[in-house]
């Protein structure tokens, strides 16, 4: 682990999405009939709405806050050490894969969850075990804390037959039935209309409620300005669906900005069209990505109201481990670098006296052999056989198939 | 003539292109600021600025329609998509606007676009990110659709394609960015609708294109050392596909094999199996084979998708097979 860096916090945790003070007059958030009213965990958001600054999550960095510190407080200590073994996991099996990545063990592409692990456990701590993912290529640490085994994640990534999809999807296409992490997708918003479709399904065999399932739908900042993300929230919104968007807002879409692609840049607003209730968080705090995501799982089991949850962050390196990004300003790098989750967790955990120093060191030293585990476990693994090449590609076997190698006659001509 | 990269013809064809007709601007997903993600567009941004070289959102469909529009104004916008395989986002705009104006409103309307975009597996990247689709488009009439394998005709062809009133589709191919080859200087347009004998042979013909033309070239070469003496056609351009020039080929060397870096069913190999028979049925005197990947989502492990895809050794085999078959001796 890097030396954790000091870095000033917020002042608010949860900042809504604020309402445009421009415009004469506030949009209607929702419809009235045949719409149900709103919900308590949508008037929470809709409170939040109302009275939070408008501010850009990570842009007041003016100390730690009074709320993060009683958040922090007020969080069970075993809890927070665990969510701050999580985001070491997610950090350091994340650095492994880029060595790996560089060593030719791993191919194709690989995007990394750096800069980005307050979400990633955030998330996965609102997400229980009945509900279901869907995310993107960058979603290694998704899976980690999914709770499937690391060295089944690494060996996807390396191609081996004990990888979580076999070996055939790699690092951007993970997926766990188990787990219920139904898949990493690697077009920009393929994932958005099927993640729509399981909260169809959940709503078509099930009645809402706190114990029913949910969908959480996770997808980047440029994303939402594909086509589909628009036809999705359309639906979920008119068939009142049980599903959580989540837009992990790292600031930027490979080198382009969200300023630069977005007309409506704060993200959080773009449900406003389907009366889709948004609410922004500040993506690099544990606490309040949870307490976010839980109650918009909330809305969404219960009430059958979808949600849009924007969680700002950064990205710590390039879009991917090839890429150098040097589109990138030397403040900008600076500044995500200062904004850092897992140290700055780590030093409020410390000064609020939570953990000492020993067990946090202790908590770094078990990952490691975790990850290192992982390695060995892919790196001793076998690639998926050959003779199984044809395995998957149907699930009903019809006659006729075809199961031709390239240099095979496809039908056989005697003279 | 000047020996240069493919990636470098592409660039300075586009370059120049712009150098010389205002109306052509370049748009796509980071093409800007980031400088393309294959670098073709490098440094274009800091030449002509952000209105002739615009960075788009992700928005395939939004910024490929935004091009039709334009080019029926009399723009000539050169769009690139990342990979071909974002293009089934577009397909729409393509297929039932870009290739229908002309035709559908009696000739009022042209739609001089050109689509850039790289295909082809190989690289680790799964089963979205590695397909050879250009089949969808060449199955569409209204369209054009080229496929250099060389710098010389990456060059051509693009040259053509930005100067040529429809809309054309030019699949470039990611395993060939790097290949070099001589490129003539100045002007040089490679007629779009026109296939190249690019090895001269008699025994047998090798119908190919993009990578799979590289590698049947490179065979073809070898095999002389065999004593084989093998034709290449490159076909270059898949939609209008220039038939005449393969059964030409076919009725001298009496022998065809097809390499294709697409499937098989339904295949581009399948179109030139067929006009063959066609066109040279009297003077075959073994099965037209067809080399092409296996009928699988291309899977991710490095063994599965080697396995998968048609390499120079799969068309030496079939090679061998087909003169075997006609008792053929060196
Ligand atoms: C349809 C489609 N278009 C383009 C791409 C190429 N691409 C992959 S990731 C990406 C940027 C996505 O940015 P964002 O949604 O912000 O997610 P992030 O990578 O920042 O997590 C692009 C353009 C793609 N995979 N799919
Ligand atoms: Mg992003």
């Amino acid at each position: 682990m890097a030396t954790p860096q000091e870095r000033p916090g917020r002042t608010a945790r949860v900042r809504a999405t604020p309402e445009p003070g421009a415009r004469p007059e506030a949009p209607k958030r929702r419809r009235s009939a045949p719409r149900a009213p709103a919900t308590p965990a949508v008037q929470a958001v809709q409170a939040a709405q109302a009275t939070t600054p408008p501010a850009t999550a990570a842009d007041t960095e003016t100390g730690p806050s009074a709320a993060a510190a009683a958040a922090l407080a007020a969080e069970p200590p075993q809890v927070l050490a665990d969510y701050y073994r999580q985001m070491v996991l997610v950090r350091v099996f994340e650095q492994r894969a880029a060595e790996m990545y560089t060593r030719a063990k791993i191919g194709g592409y690989c995007h990394l969850n750096l800069g980005e692990e307050a979400t990633v456990v955030g998330l996965m701590a609102a997400l229980e075990r009945r509900d279901y993912l869907f995310t993107t290529y960058r979603e290694h640490g998704y899976a980690l804390c999914r709770g499937i085994d690391p060295g089944r994640v690494m060996a996807e990534l390396f191609g081996k037959a004990t990888g979580v999809s076999g070996g055939w999807g790699g690092s951007m296409h993970l997926f766990d039935a188990g787990a219920r992490l139904l898949g990493g997708y690697g077009i920009v918003g393929g994932q958005i209309p099927p993640a729509t479709g399981a909260a169809l399904a959940i709503a078509y065999r099930s009645d809402p409620g706190e114990d029913a399932e949910a969908v959480m739908c996770l997808m980047g900042d440029g994303t939402t300005n594909i086509g589909a993300f628009h036809e999705s929230l359309n639906l979920a919104a008119i068939w009142s669906l049980p599903i959580v968007y989540v837009v992990v807002n790292n600031g930027l879409g490979m080198g382009t900005t969200v300023q630069a692609a977005s007309g409506e840049p704060e993200l959080s607003r773009r449900g406003a069209s389907y009366r889709i209730p948004g609410v922004r968080v500040d993506g690099d705090d544990v606490i309040a990505v949870r307490d976010a995501a839980r109650q918009a799982l909330h809305s969404a089991r219960a009430e059958r109201q979808p949600v849009l949850v924007e969680a700002v962050s950064s990205r710590l390196r390039g879009h991917s481990v090839v890429d150098p990004a040097r589109y990138r300003s030397a403040e900008d790098t600076e500044r995500a670098r200062r904004l850092d989750p897992v140290p700055t967790l780590r030093s409020h955990l410390i000064q609020a006296g939570v953990v000492d120093l020993a067990a946090v060191t202790a908590i770094e030293a078990e990952v490691e052999d975790v990850v290192a585990a992982a390695v060995a476990f892919a790196d001793e693994s076998p690639p998926p056989a050959v003779a199984d090449l044809f395995a998957h590609a149907y699930a009903t076997p019809v006659p006729n198939t075809p199961h031709r190698l390239p240099a095979d006659a496809v039908v056989v001509s005697e003279p | 003539m000047t020996e240069i990269s493919y990636r470098q013809a592409l660039h300075d064809t586009l370059r120049a292109e712009m150098l010389r007709d205002e109306s052509v601007f370049l748009l796509g997903e980071e093409i800007g600021i980031f400088e393309g993600s294959y670098k073709i567009t490098a440094g274009l941004l800091q030449e002509f600025g952000p209105r002739r070289v615009r960075d788009t959102p992700i928005s395939e469909e939004g910024f490929v329609g935004a091009a039709v529009g334009a080019a029926m104004l009399g723009l000539r916008p050169v769009v690139e998509l990342m990979t071909i395989n974002f293009s089934l986002l577009a397909i729409d705009q393509i297929v039932n606007h870009a290739a229908k104006i002309h035709a559908m409103f009696g000739g009022q309307a042209s739609v001089p676009m050109v689509i850039r975009t790289p295909g082809g597996g190989g690289q680790q990247l799964g089963a979205t990110h590695s397909q050879n689709i250009e089949v969808y488009y060449a199955h569409i009439p209204g369209l054009k659709v080229v496929a250099p394998s060389t710098p010389a005709d990456a060059k051509g062809l693009l040259t053509a394609s930005i100067r040529d009133d429809d809309p054309v589709l030019v699949v470039e191919n990611l395993a060939l960015y790097n290949t070099k080859g001589d490129v003539p200087d100045g002007d040089h347009v490679t007629e779009i609708g026109t296939a190249a004998v690019t090895k001269e042979g008699t025994d047998l013909t090798v119908v190919a294109y993009s990578r799979a033309a590289a590698i049947a070239l490179d065979v073809a070469r070898r095999l002389e050392d065999e004593h084989i003496s093998v034709e290449v056609v490159d076909l270059r351009s898949l939609r209008p596909l220039d038939r005449e020039t393969i059964c030409a080929s076919v009725r001298k060397t009496t022998r065809a094999v097809v390499i294709e870096d697409d499937w098989l069913s339904y295949g581009i190999g399948a179109e030139i199996a067929a006009t063959i028979q066609e066109g040279a049925f009297y003077h075959l005197d073994a099965p037209v084979r067809r080399v092409a990947a296996a009928e699988v989502p291309l899977p991710y492990a490095k063994s599965l998708e080697q396995a998968a895809l048609p390499h120079a050794g799969d068309l030496v085999t079939v090679i061998h097979e087909t003169l075997d078959a006609t008792g053929f001796t060196p």
